[in-house]
């Protein structure tokens, strides 16, 4: 299993070298990638079919618990077959769709990827491997939607898929490590085994919300569905295979995988039916007010990946069974919609329902596609969508709780509305008078009509022997997402019965409403006066609500002034220092210790006090200079009243130095201006005396505590008698750490070519201001 | 005497802050290098100041016979003085350069000549 995940991601990146030899004939190559997994995948229908599970085992990063470990059952073939058999068709009809394109490579990359991440997402047995092909499903989605890539709106759209989708994956990121860590295994096989200890742990109404969004942001639930109407900006080949068929069916899918593992409680089954049921009407009512034939088929996915995720919240074995038919039903039916609106486009370049009819007079071949997978989205008898729908209503009808009655209505008021969309969306472009304009449409080329045709008769096909088409590959997908044995039991015919009433109702409903209600350009502007309220809106807000907080907080903090981000530096270091001697207690003094003071060096206490003002108080640099120098002398001073005759030579050399460049280089600047007002030197000079302040403390502190002369004595000791020499000063910095002085040196004379250069450097021209 | 070094220190520690958050490009290193003289009588006087008995052996001896100054203090401050003067040099010769490409003191100015170019 691990060559179809990899043959994808191969042929993804060799199309970078070789994308110019692909964009010719040999594009031809590109479709049997799917073909050949879609027959490997067949192939193993019979033994899954017979509930045997097959699992490979390969060692990425052993210690993390991330493997490659990969597992086919009957919900993974099911997804497996869709991905690779609607892909075969997708690639087939997306090569005629995007001939000639300059990105035409490129697109296939991104499809290749998908491809291989979505197989990986439903084949892998363990979560964090799991994890790692969403993101990459949510990756290649971005891409996709973003691929005309000079409209912004279509940049916009794949932004805010991103994000949704991106947002919900840490969620499940989260939820996936607490589940992991508290199963002790990452491996989705052995979890099941710890579905008790899971729904009995205090942190499992944590886990079950962390999942459920990320879940619910891939499958376009309320409120995270907005995204999904918005990815229709994407390629009409990719809103059918991502966004219709596969890629926000994982969510689906990843509910229906942990069903077996978290699922079974009260928590599960009502945040899905909730979630699941209002998604569902919502998107549904939502549906009939759209004019865009893509818009119609968005909203009624979305109500279609409610119907499946609230069939999941109900729980029963009678509703997994009815998602099992109805993730096979909805995927042959919407793909084929959505090709057949690509054809559409792409042959008269409108999706406005309100313009385009009696096109069947020119495209018949496309117009019987689209007739069928309507009929089969209608829920007409002999089509296996109508066996979808009576398994749906069987599910709510045999609910265990007296409520079960509503849940009824609501499933039949979503499936009236799914009726109108689907007959709109498939049967009103192509009925009543073809107009002047279109006279000129062809049919599209072969390799773009046959694909939808081959689903749409699967649809029929599937319908007519259900019996076959349950027990090879719905069966063991109940089973795995029940965690047991199911009864599948799929018959064209039940009898007259409740059901078929109900079924019978939805279509005549349906029809009528289709009939009754005329979208309008109108209609959907009054729609859009409530989006100030929609959960879109809200999310545009907050983002532009963090960007303003961000732009603030640069603008504060990072402003590019040097002397703010001193201030704030100091401040903080005054808080940090100012909190930690505050919690060292009072700062105690032992006089005893002190050295005594003579009057001369509080004479020289006094100079430098006064250097010191004279510095701060000055509008003259040469006096400020001056005076830094009179500190350093003053400084010299005290080194040599206290025993430190190395330090004051070299302070008077240097500081002797330091004053000569100063006043050779500066001699020319001006005098120094006045720029702030009168506040912010009070406010600086407050922080910084508090500074001072607070080294002083810490001096003081220090001073307090026993001296360790450990090292010391060691040099002292040693000095003559190591190293021959006297001054140990002198003895430390040649021969103890003459290592460190030779380092110093060659930094000093870094700073000497520095110095010297740039007195060196002639100013050229041009820099002259 | 600590304690009235310990007061010259906080006060060269105070004076180098004031003088860094101006807009002057000279002040801005007048007080980098008063935070230097700071940071070097802290290093003195936490090591024990002693008054006359440097840490040098007498001639005629090969240890020490007396009570002597730390020398790890003073080492480490020699150093830091030394490589301090690198620093300011540097700087002092930058802020030259700087003053002849844009002809202001002002630390503002930095900011701006890259947009003008645009």
């Amino acid at each position: 299993m691990l060559f179809t995940v990899l043959t994808g991601l191969i042929t993804s990146s060799l199309l970078v070298p070789f994308g110019k030899f692909i964009k010719t004939k040999w594009s031809i190559l590109l479709p049997f990638i799917p073909v050949i997994l879609f027959l490997f995948y067949l192939w193993h229908v019979p033994v899954v079919a017979n509930g045997t599970n097959i699992v490979q085992h390969l060692a990425w990063v052993p210690s993390l618990g991330i493997n490659f470990d990969f597992r086919l059952d009957g919900l993974s073939l099911l997804f497996a077959l869709l991905i690779t058999g609607i892909g075969t068709g997708i690639f087939f009809y997306g090569r005629s769709y995007l001939k000639g394109h300059v990105y035409f490579d490129r697109f296939f990359a991104y499809l290749l990827l998908f491809m291989s991440a979505m197989l990986g997402v439903v084949l892998s047995n363990n979560i964090l491997t799991l994890f790692i092909f969403w993101e990459l499903t949510s990756i290649s989605s971005f891409f996709l939607i973003g691929f005309n890539n000079d409209s912004k709106a279509s940049r916009n759209s794949a932004l805010m898929a991103l994000s949704i989708t991106g947002m919900g994956g840490f969620f499940l990121l989260a939820g996936l490590i607490l589940t992991g860590n508290i199963a002790g295994t990452f491996v989705i096989s052995e979890l099941f085994a710890h579905h008790d200890q899971l729904i009995a742990h205090p942190l499992y109404p944590l886990i079950v919300g962390l999942i459920c969004i990320g879940a619910f942001t891939k499958s376009a639930q309320f409120p995270f569905h907005f995204w999904l109407p918005g990815a229709m900006k994407a390629p009409t080949p990719v809103s059918a295979y991502l966004h219709s068929a596969t890629m926000v069916k994982a969510g689906v899918y990843l509910l229906a995988r942990f069903t077996p593992i978290l699922g079974n409680t009260e928590l599960w089954g009502i945040t899905l039916m909730i979630v699941g049921g209002f998604t569902m009407i919502f998107a549904a009512v939502h549906s009939l007010f759209r004019t865009d034939l893509k818009g119609i088929l968005a909203y009624s996915t979305v109500s279609a990946l409610g119907i499946l995720t609230f069939l999941l919240g109900v729980g029963t074995k009678d509703a997994i069974v009815a998602v099992s038919v109805f993730i096979l039903v909805h995927a042959l039916y919407k793909a084929t919609l959505f090709m057949v609106t690509g054809i559409i486009d792409h042959e008269t370049h409108t999706r406005d329902i309100t313009k385009l009819k009696g096109l069947r007079k020119v495209m018949m071949p496309v117009f019987i596609a689209s007739l069928l997978a309507a009929l089969s989205s209608a829920g007409v008898p002999a089509t296996f969508g109508f066996i979808g729908k009576d398994l749906i209503y069987e599910a709510t009808l045999n609910f265990k709780e007296n409520w079960a009655i509503w849940l009824t209505a609501l499933a039949v008021l979503t499936n009236i509305g799914l009726v109108t969309a689907g007959f709109r969306a498939g049967i009103k472009p192509f009925a009543g008078k073809l107009p002047e304009e279109f006279r000129h449409v062809r049919l599209p080329y072969k390799s773009m009509w046959i694909p939808p045709m081959i689903l749409a008769v699967l649809g029929i096909l599937f319908g007519l022997f259900p019996g076959v088409v349950g027990a090879y590959f719905n069966h063991q997908t109940a089973n795995a997402i029940a965690g047991g044995e199911t009864d599948m039991h799929l018959q064209l015919w039940h009898g007259f019965n409740i059901v078929l009433t109900l079924s019978v109702a939805t279509l005549a409903a349906g029809i009528a409403l289709y009939f009754a209600n005329n979208p309008t350009e109108e209609k959907l502007l009054a729609l859009e006066r409530f989006n100030v309220i929609s959960s879109q809106h809200i999310f545009r807000r907050i983002g532009n609500g963090i960007e303003k907080v961000a732009s603030w907080y640069t603008n504060t903090i990072h402003n590019g002034y040097l002397r703010s981000y001193h201030l704030k530096i100091i401040l903080f270091a005054e808080l940090l220092l100012g909190y930690k001697l505050w919690l060292g207690g009072p700062v105690r003094i032992d006089y005893a210790n002190l050295t005594p003071l003579s009057w001369y060096e509080f004479g020289i206490a006094a100079i430098l006090l006064g250097a010191m003002y004279l510095i701060v108080s000055t509008k003259s640099r040469l006096t400020a200079v001056v005076s830094t120098s009179v500190i350093g002398y003053c400084i010299c001073l005290m080194f040599v009243f206290y025993s430190a005759p190395d330090l004051a030579m070299t302070q008077f050399t240097i500081d002797t130095l330091t004053t000569v460049l100063f006043v050779l280089v500066l001699y020319k600047l001006p005098p120094f201006i006045n720029f702030t007002s009168r506040g912010v030197p009070i406010r600086d000079a407050i922080v910084a005396l508090g500074f001072g302040v607070i080294i002083s403390l810490i001096a003081l502190r220090v001073l307090y505590e026993p001296n360790s002369t450990a090292i010391s004595d060691f040099y002292g000791e040693n000095a003559y008698l190591l190293a021959k020499g006297k001054n140990v000063v002198n003895v430390i910095l040649v021969d103890f750490r003459g290592m460190d002085t030779m380092f110093e040196t060659v930094v000093l004379s870094i700073a000497a070519l520095g110095v010297y250069s740039l007195l060196k450097l002639r100013l050229k021209s041009s820099e002259k201001e | 005497m600590e304690l009235l070094l310990v007061l010259i220190l906080g006060l060269l520690y105070a004076a180098g802050v004031y003088l860094i958050l101006r807009r002057s490009m000279v002040k801005l290193l007048l007080g980098i290098m008063l935070l230097g003289n700071g940071a070097n009588i802290l290093i003195f006087v936490l090591g024990k100041i002693t008054k006359g008995s440097p840490p040098v052996i007498d001639g005629a001896y090969k240890v020490f016979q007396d009570i002597y100054a730390d020398p790890i203090p003073q080492a480490l401050i020699l150093t830091a003085i030394v490589i301090s003067f690198g620093l300011t040099s540097f700087a002092i010769v930058l802020l030259k350069r700087v003053y002849a490409l844009v002809d202001s003191d002002d630390l503002d100015d930095l900011n701006t000549p890259e947009e003008e170019d645009i």
